[in-house]
């Protein structure tokens, strides 16, 4: 019995780094069930209740989908139209209420904290697929899955994260779990969309150096993993200045004609301008497969945490 | 002067060495409203050898449990506090910082959980006691301007 039996998975910093390599290892063994080649009843008979107050496509069908490949059976909805939470119930008696239906609760809601008072509601283990800009842990495991899945390890490898640093939870997240991994880690993001201090002085705390720019040219030629994020649009009261800096961060062929050549270039989807299209053809693009390594990661997960036979 | 603006009381409790302004916001932590049966007596702006200005309040007739002195501690932890039965001070004790604030601050963010009609209590972890820092424990944000959050 793993210590992720009948466990709630909240945040990605209530991980240890054993916690993570459990689970990027038992992912792997998953793969070839997730992608239908073995077949897997690890988890007949469990039920997966999949509870989502906002519509997020991805992460709910690869959650179901992971359940499936297990020989799981999942029910759920997504939006709240037509559910009791329309006329007025709190997210405490829903949860209560799907106790009694559901082995394991994955949760999406609009607002921070949601995930942790639903786990305070039910013996059944909590998800969290995402508290409004809160907590998203399960997409930090896919993405550090694909870092070590492609580079083989943490250590030596050195991370930029590049995008809307102030605001985005995933890079955030990443940066935690990377600070408890050993990665070297490098920021680039325009001066107002700079990484938050406590997390700098996190990673500082943590024994590890790290790089800030805020120019991508300065520092591709020494990355060997570019995490790109979107900037979002609403961050900039003027929309010239917006397609500037944003501009100014894209990732296109041109910029990476000084990029190592084993670099992988990663993204949490979707994008919009922020890679070039020509990107795709080459080697270095791997977001199409991080967001189908989600599968595999979140099936880890399931089976960890209620204890299946794989 | 002094005397006659601090005088003694028989039975209760007395903070003092409250940072000067703060003495209604304690008041406020203890849940002394319009509900309490006993006299209590607010000064503020006391000269002090130590603190150059504080506030002192007495409550009469009732004696504060450890419990609830300690959330005193958020906003003055600098303040004694002094048990008085029958004019004399009975016990003589400072405030600690408990670990955790529950039901006593308010989170700043209006996107938590914490905000909205559920069946809990708001909740903070003191992450570092000098200076005072507290964070939610729902949204995990660090709450900024503690005083003005005070339930």
């Amino acid at each position: 019995m793993s210590d992720f039996q009948g466990r709630d998975v909240l945040s990605i910093r209530e991980l240890t780094k054993s916690d993570i390599q459990l689970v990027l290892k038992t992912a792997k063994k998953m793969v070839p069930i997730a992608v239908g080649t073995r077949r897997s009843r690890a988890l007949e008979g469990r039920i997966l209740a999949t509870l989502f107050f906002e519509p997020s496509t991805r992460t709910r069908l690869s959650f179901e989908s992971a359940m499936a490949r297990l020989g799981g059976r999942v029910l759920g909805f997504s939006g709240t139209e037509g559910t009791s939470v329309q006329k007025g119930e709190t997210l405490a008696d829903t949860i209560r209420m799907v106790e009694a239906y559901s082995d394991v609760i994955v949760l999406r809601h609009p607002q921070e904290g949601a995930a942790r008072l639903a786990a305070e509601f039910t013996e059944k283990p909590v998800i969290n697929a995402g508290d409004g800009a809160g907590q998203h842990p399960t997409q930090t495991l896919l993405d550090l899955y694909t870092i070590w899945d492609e580079k083989g390890a943490f250590q030596g490898q050195n991370v930029t994260l590049v995008g809307d640093l102030k605001y985005g939870r995933t890079v955030h997240s990443l940066t935690y779990a990377l600070a408890e991994l050993g990665a070297h880690l490098t920021f680039v993001s325009p001066p107002t969309l700079e990484m938050p201090r406590e997390i700098l002085e996190h990673v500082k705390e943590r024994g590890l150096t790290f790089r800030t720019a805020h120019r991508l040219e300065e520092v591709i030629r020494d990355a060997d993993v570019l995490y790109v994020t979107r900037i979002q649009r609403e961050r900039f009261p003027d929309p010239q200045e917006y397609e500037s800096i944003a501009g100014s961060y894209r990732v296109d062929e041109a910029i990476l004609r000084d990029a190592k050549r084993g670099l992988i270039i990663m993204h949490p989807l979707p994008r919009l301008t922020e890679i070039a299209p020509e990107v795709d053809r080459t080697k270095h693009a791997v977001y199409f497969k991080q967001a189908s390594n989600a599968v595999p990661v979140r099936m880890a997960l399931l089976d960890l945490i209620l204890g299946g036979a794989e | 002067m002094r005397e006659l603006r601090v005088t003694p009381i028989k039975n209760g409790t007395v903070i003092d060495h409250i940072p000067a302004g703060l003495a209604l916001k304690v008041l406020k932590i203890l849940g002394i409203g319009d509900s309490v049966t006993s006299t209590v007596t607010v000064t503020m702006h006391v000269p002090s050898r130590a603190m150059g200005w504080k506030d002192i309040v007495k409550v009469e007739d009732r004696e504060l449990g450890s419990r609830e002195i300690d959330k005193i501690a958020l906003i003055a932890p600098t303040a004694t506090v002094n048990v008085i039965r029958n004019y004399n001070v009975a016990e003589k004790r400072r405030v600690t910082l408990p670990d955790r604030a529950v039901g006593i601050l308010r989170c700043a963010n209006p996107n938590c959980i914490s905000n909205v009609r559920e069946p809990i209590e708001s909740e903070f972890m003191v992450r570092s006691k000098n200076p005072l820092r507290v964070v939610c424990k729902y949204c995990d944000r660090e709450l900024e301007e503690i005083v003005a959050h005070i339930v």
